[in-house]
């Protein structure tokens, strides 16, 4: 068979199983948009994989970043040449950073222009090589059927991460002789853990007084979610969870200690100053988890599951490194493990949990507080509601007040902090929950009988009702700072129509910068404050989506689950005080021990 | 008043912004080698040598010494070579004063086109000083295409 590179990299992702792809076209990527919307000129056969128009290529990043992490499958992202390739790039680099599989496609000059400075020429691979897993670019049309399978193999074997594909005009154009195709690239089996380092850490987890788990995102990777409660339960061990991991444990298992580290409760980093033994799986150690890495947890031995090898002892020492599958390894090792009942450890767990709440004006008092705002949301969404957050002090609300129930409900940029993030990434989840024919919904599980049901996202659609109605609603909770950042995308989300609701905790602030001026630089601001802020409202029904603004003076909360319940998407702007912290907090740097707290008198328990 | 929040600094001279160069010492060792960096290097003093079995394409080399400068490990030299086909190559690193060798090597391993790591204590330091011959100054330049003139 005869065929153009552009139709054969669409054949290749639909043989993949891609259904959709976010992008923006440009002169070096039209081809490929040609092969995707026109008709074969032989079989008048048009292709399958729908194409979401975003309006700026880091927003098509972020979309497929929601798919991707909603389903588990590589999202795809598509751009052009020069400014299309470097405005993805920042979405490349937050897929790296959260393990996220993704694969960016991108078009390049003709092979001939390469290294000339052509028009909108710029060094794509160059720039993408740090910040993938691998990356290509690809010198002839043949080599399509080679890298397509393996960049899909490579972004989402082991540890998830971004691939990037580089592909000039002049490739895309090319006619080429296809004779076989290759088998569509599917995530390779981790290689199994040895015996002797189960049972090693089983042996001395019997041998533990005070042990702790420390979840982190790769749990949620694995599919193992519900193992990692298993053994929690088994063990009697409190369980900490990475921003990464939230929802890895229902918010309201007895073990459950909440996030650790720098907006951590108290209680919760005071309990790692006691633990003898920390199990981390899935988790990397991060700074804002961490604090002062000599002080992390001073009086523990620590052993680390992780699929990447490297990741054992990078930042902390372990003495038992285990690395494979965490839904393997967790199955295997709750295979061998006996009940153990700790009861003073659990005691003094909840003891911890009791003594440091999070401390926040009461609802009636103040319903606009965030902390108030994000638990008002976790009483009235469903709990398989998917929320998305930018970065900055909504946030960290979130985490702390907002209750993760599933895995995959939480999507956030956490290793990158991408502002920015936040609507772009929940128009991708609304897809993803919208593709009604796509693969069965949570396609990653573990290899072998990976978690279980309970991991996955099931979703139940009656097909009588029309799209809107019948995919659930996404919740992306933002900031006025952070939404500005990717505002286009709403004109995108107005042309899809999807159910996604923007709640902007609106401060007229860079929070957490005006924060951390006011705790660490004196109260001295700058450029923290906006003395510009849009109409948000306004500036929603400009895009064409409903907005609407809550007014303090009435019943704002009812106000705020009216607007959800309605149909469409919408913007709710909420004025919240341009004072509000979060705390408590450990500076930058600090042990986390070292917390800042609240201001007592101003709170009182709620 | 700018004098009050700008003290008076000495303005320095173009030249002299150029880091490092002016505390340089002259090369040392044998001169006609023209690398006297590698020269410097004590013998086998908290060096190791990693051998790396990798595909032989135009990315490999970018992907290798990127990963060693956005991590900060210390590369001294580097010696890479085909194998076989040409479809593979061989590489030799020399890694000098760097703590974090196991991390190193895992990272290494991680990379899609390096296909071994391993270590190799039998390989001297030295050997990367002999790898270039003496320049031969008596050899005939190239008629046409050279540079003969002086920098501006």
């Amino acid at each position: 068979m005869k065929i153009s590179g552009a139709n054969l990299l669409r054949l290749l992702l639909e043989r993949q199983g891609v259904r959709l792809i976010a992008g923006i076209p440009g002169g070096a990527n039209l081809p490929f948009y040609d092969a995707l919307h026109a008709p074969e000129p032989r079989t008048d056969r048009r292709g399958t994989i729908r194409h979401i128009l975003a309006r700026h290529e880091q927003g098509a990043g972020f979309i497929a970043h929601g798919l991707a992490r909603v389903t588990g499958r590589a999202g795809v992202c598509l751009a052009t040449s020069g400014p299309g390739a470097t405005n993805l790039l920042t979405a490349i680099a937050d897929a790296r950073l959260d393990s996220v599989p993704l694969v960016a496609l991108t078009g390049q000059v003709p092979r001939a222009m390469i290294g000339t400075d052509a028009f909108q020429e710029v060094d794509t691979y160059g720039l993408t090589l740090p910040v993938t897993k691998h990356n290509f670019l690809v010198r002839d049309a043949a080599e399509l059927l080679e890298v397509v399978p393996l960049a899909f193999q490579l972004a989402e074997s082991g540890r998830p991460g971004p691939v990037a594909i580089d592909v000039p005009k002049d490739v895309q154009n090319a006619i080429v002789e296809v004779d076989a195709w290759p088998a569509p690239g599917r995530p390779l089996p981790a290689p199994a853990c040895p015996d002797a380092l189960i049972d090693a850490l089983a042996h001395r987890l019997a041998a533990a007084q005070r042990p702790v788990l420390y979840l982190g995102g790769g749990v949620i990777t694995a599919g193992a979610a519900s193992l990692a409660g298993a053994l929690a339960r088994r063990i009697s061990a409190p369980t900490v969870c990475t921003l990464m991991a939230l929802g890895a444990m229902p918010p309201d298992d007895p073990l459950f200690m909440g996030m650790l580290g720098m907006h951590a409760a108290r209680g919760t980093n005071l309990l790692l100053e006691e633990t003898d033994l920390l199990v981390a799986v899935g988790a990397r150690f991060d700074d804002r988890a961490t604090g002062k890495v000599a002080e992390f947890c001073p009086h523990a031995a620590i052993a680390h599951l992780d699929i990447d090898a490297a990741e054992i002892g990078k930042i902390k020492p372990a003495f038992l490194g285990l690395v494979g599958d965490a839904a393997d390894i967790l199955r295997r090792l709750l295979a061998r493990l006996p009940a153990q009942q700790r009861p003073a450890w659990r005691a003094r767990a909840a003891h911890l949990r009791a003594a440091h709440p999070l401390r926040h004006p009461a609802r009636a008092a103040d319903p606009l507080h965030p902390v108030n705002l994000c638990r008002f949301l976790g009483e009235i969404l469903p709990p398989d509601t998917i929320v998305t957050t930018d970065v900055g002090q909504h946030q960290m609300w979130v985490a702390q007040a907002y209750p993760v129930r599933r895995p995959r409900t939480l999507l956030t940029s956490g290793g990158l902090g991408t502002m920015g993030f936040g609507l772009p990434a929940a128009i991708g989840a609304a897809l993803a929950l919208s593709d009604v024919e796509g693969p069965a919904l949570p396609v990653r599980h573990s290899l072998g009988e990976g978690g279980s049901e309970a991991d996955r996202i099931s979703i139940t659609r009656d097909p009588k009702l029309k799209t809107q109605d019948r995919t659930p609603r996404v919740v992306c909770v933002s900031g006025d700072g952070s939404l500005l950042m990717n505002i286009q995308e709403l004109a995108t989300l107005a042309e899809l129509d999807l159910p996604v609701a923007v709640l902007v905790f609106n401060n007229a602030q860079l929070g957490l910068v005006r924060q951390q001026q006011e705790l660490f630089y004196g109260r001295r601001y700058a450029a923290a404050h906006f003395a510009a802020v849009p109409d948000f409202a306004a500036l929603a029904r400009a895009f064409g989506v409903r907005g609407l603004r809550l007014d303090p003076a009435r019943d704002p909360l009812a106000d705020l689950a009216a607007a959800l319940a309605g149909p469409g998407a919408c913007v709710i702007d909420i004025p919240i005080h341009e004072g509000a912290n979060v705390l408590p907090m450990v500076p930058p740097g600090a042990a986390n021990r070292h917390m800042i707290a609240e201001p007592e008198l101003e709170l009182s328990h709620a | 008043m700018p004098d009050a929040i700008e003290p008076a600094l000495p303005v320095l001279e173009g030249k002299e912004l150029l880091p490092g160069l002016r505390d340089q010492p002259p090369p040392a060792g044998d001169a006609k080698s023209g690398c006297h960096l590698l020269n410097d290097i004590p013998a086998n003093a908290g060096t190791a040598v990693i051998e790396l079995r990798v595909r032989n394409h135009p990315g490999t080399m970018s992907h290798i010494t990127g990963l060693f400068a956005r991590r900060g490990f210390n590369l001294e030299a580097i010696a890479c070579a085909p194998v076989g086909d040409g479809r593979e190559s061989r590489m030799l690193l020399l890694l000098a004063d760097e703590p974090r060798l196991d991390q190193v090597e895992r990272q290494l391993a991680k990379l899609y086109d390096v296909l071994a790591v391993r270590h190799r204590p039998d390989v001297p330091a030295a050997f990367f000083r002999n790898l270039f011959p003496p320049a031969d100054h008596t050899a005939a330049a190239p008629a046409h295409g050279t540079f003969t003139g002086t920098l501006p």
